[in-house]
């Protein structure tokens, strides 16, 4: 196991070497810099700026420079909020994000494993025919309708929850429940066809021989292998939600690192852009690797470590 | 593995028994066929101003003006043409991209086919959209400058469409090619495979003409199943104003104008209620069909 993980880990260590690499030239090969404005600013100054924020020097230069501070730990400053560190614009904007991301990944886990299994266990019975029907119609409607539609009901109608904006624990509901619509629908897609085919297996029908009720036959014995393509999807699922997040935090109005990101592109903010999605795809890359764990020790019949 | 066979005799049959399946294709069909004949038979420009702003739905204007006083009706049939065509030919991209990876990963094997596996692997981590976003920003000005060139520049308006189509074609093959490495991997221990090689075919040859037939079934069905994905993609994009280019339409951008204009004051519900339900109907008749596609083909998994 902790060779695997040893192996996982340097794997893990590759790929953020080559996100670091495509992000920094991608974002550098984009026409125009951050201080190429209609009026043409002064030589010497632009020298002075390009220098400050280290943009000065052959491509080269700039990379392994760049390389260099991410080590240390340091994404660099900001050319949009002038003297601020992306470190700082990152610390404030990405726990909001990250908070929202949690809340609708929970969601999304449990509702669709629950909706799922319960669509399996009343098999071609209403309940099922229904759950299926939703799922479909939440995987076809994208969430910015969604939003909106919500908002409208629970905000502006009832008034139980704000509009929008990051004030209390309140403003939380609104876009986790948003985000994660899709993916229950998909989850729980995933959950019905695993759990109706584990549900046909003969360990299953040993359990049941055995006069086991049916309770403790799903959840002791089936969920456990079910629930299998499920876990294999969390990884995928945390990547959707990072970039579903995006939209649903402008739908909201939240200063989550979303908004933040697609400002960057506007203001061709190139270390505040870098930064956010090296942070982005570290935090996922990290998480695959739990995902990868989790999934090792749910399911002994794979030895991913040999 | 054994479940790489060709597709079971009847499967047209089975699916046209199946009477979602059969709602859904009249439903896509007469989306089509409005999407391709609606601007010559309505004949209204989807771009004419006017100083009808916000006229409800009535008989002059079936789904009401927009800001702009430009009638809706005609914006969603040109919003349908270019998330129909964005769709379908992003998909198409993700076919050629995804069974080429995904038959030669598994023809190949071994470790290359581990190599390849895990480089998908690692795609499927990385924040997707994210990249598409980083894409259409570095090379959507680079091609215009491209086309400014060709034809009086008269294609310009399409450069970012064409990104648009190929980042989102590129993007999108990674279910693709894992479910087709996966067959290939099944069907290549069988005993025809091994009767071609030993009658001395090339590797190439064998691919084309044994393991693609077989394929069929199987790609169609995900096929299905990535145009709506890639049109919800787009929607994504033309949402956050990173999408098809205004005037031009998508469902997407009508969308995301729509849900601008629902607030506490005045909600002018047409704006979203029209293109949200165009738009969704094709997504779920399409992922309807895409289902109603995998039962018929595999009737051992039917249900």
């Amino acid at each position: 196991m902790a060779a695997f993980i040893l192996r996982r880990f340097a794997s893990m260590v590759v790929v953020l070497f080559f996100v670091v690499t495509i992000t920094f030239f991608l974002v550098r090969l984009a026409p125009g810099g951050p201080f190429s404005r209609e009026r043409k600013i002064p030589a010497a100054i632009e020298k002075q700026l390009l220098a400050r924020y280290k943009l000065d020097g052959t491509l080269w230069q700039q990379y392994s420079g760049y390389l260099g501070d991410l080590l240390h730990g340091d994404l660099r400053l900001s050319t949009k909020f002038r003297d601020r560190s992306v470190n700082e614009l990152i610390a404030q904007s990405l726990p909001v994000s990250v908070q929202i991301g949690l809340a609708a990944f929970l969601l999304a886990t449990a509702g669709g494993v629950w909706l799922g299994s319960l669509a399996a266990v009343r098999h071609r019975t209403w309940t099922d025919t229904s759950a299926m029907l939703g799922a479909l119609l939440a995987i076809s409607v994208p969430t910015f309708v969604t939003g909106p539609l919500l908002v409208l009901l629970f905000a502006l109608s009832l008034g139980w929850l704000p509009v929008g904006g990051w004030t209390s624990w309140k403003s939380l509901v609104l876009p986790a429940v948003t985000l994660a619509g899709p993916y229950v629908a998909y989850i729980a897609r995933l959950m019905r066809s695993s759990m109706l085919e584990v549900l046909g297996q003969d360990f299953v029908r040993t359990a049941r021989a055995k006069g086991l009720g049916d309770s403790v036959v799903l959840y002791k014995h089936a969920l456990k292998v079910a629930i299998l393509p499920v876990v294999s999807f969390l990884g995928p699922l945390a990547a959707n939600l990072l970039t579903g997040s995006i939209v649903v935090e402008a739908i909201f109005n939240i200063p989550g690192a979303g908004g933040f990101f697609v400002n960057s592109i506007i203001n061709r903010d190139v270390f505040l852009l870098s930064g956010i999605v090296i942070v982005d795809c570290a935090l996922l890359v990290f998480l695959n690797l739990l995902v990868d764990i989790a999934y090792t020790v749910l399911d002994r019949r794979i030895k991913l470590y040999e | 593995m054994s479940d790489a066979l060709p597709p079971p005799p009847g499967a047209w049959r089975r699916l046209l028994k199946n009477r979602v399946a059969c709602a859904s294709m009249l439903l896509l069909a007469g989306i089509a066929l409005l999407a391709i004949f609606g601007p010559a038979v309505f004949s209204t420009d989807p771009h004419a101003l006017s100083k009808d702003q916000f006229q409800e739905p009535s008989g002059a204007h079936f789904f009401g003006t927009d800001i702009n006083g430009r009638d809706v009706f005609a914006r969603v049939i040109e919003g349908a043409r270019i998330s129909l065509l964005v769709g379908l030919s992003g998909a198409l991209v993700s076919f050629f991209v995804g069974t080429s990876y995904g038959m030669i990963s598994g023809y190949a094997g071994g470790s290359a086919d581990a190599l390849m596996m895990r480089f998908v692997e690692i795609l499927y981590a990385i924040p997707r959209l994210i990249i598409i976003i980083l894409v259409i920003f570095i090379f959507d000005p680079k091609l215009k400058a491209l086309l400014a060139d060709v034809r009086g520049g008269e294609l310009v308006g399409y450069s970012k469409i064409i990104i648009i189509i190929f980042s989102l074609g590129l993007i999108e093959w990674l279910t693709m090619a894992r479910i087709v490495r996966g067959q290939v991997l099944a069907l290549k221990s069988q005993q025809f495979v091994l009767a071609a090689r030993s009658l001395g075919q090339s590797h190439f040859k064998i691919i084309v003409r044994h393991l693609l037939p077989n394929l069929v079934g199987i790609v169609v069905v995900y096929l299905t199943l990535t145009i709506p994905a890639v049109i919800l993609d787009e929607s994504f994009l033309s949402f956050l104003g990173l999408g098809v280019q205004a005037p031009q339409a998508s469902w997407g951008s009508l969308l995301a104008d729509g849900a601008l204009a629902i607030n506490p004051i005045r909600s002018y519900w047409w704006l979203l209620v029209f293109p949200a339900v165009a738009m969704s109907l094709t997504l779920l008749a399409m992922n309807f069909l895409g289902d109603a596609l995998r039962d018929a083909l595999d009737p051992r998994g039917r249900r």
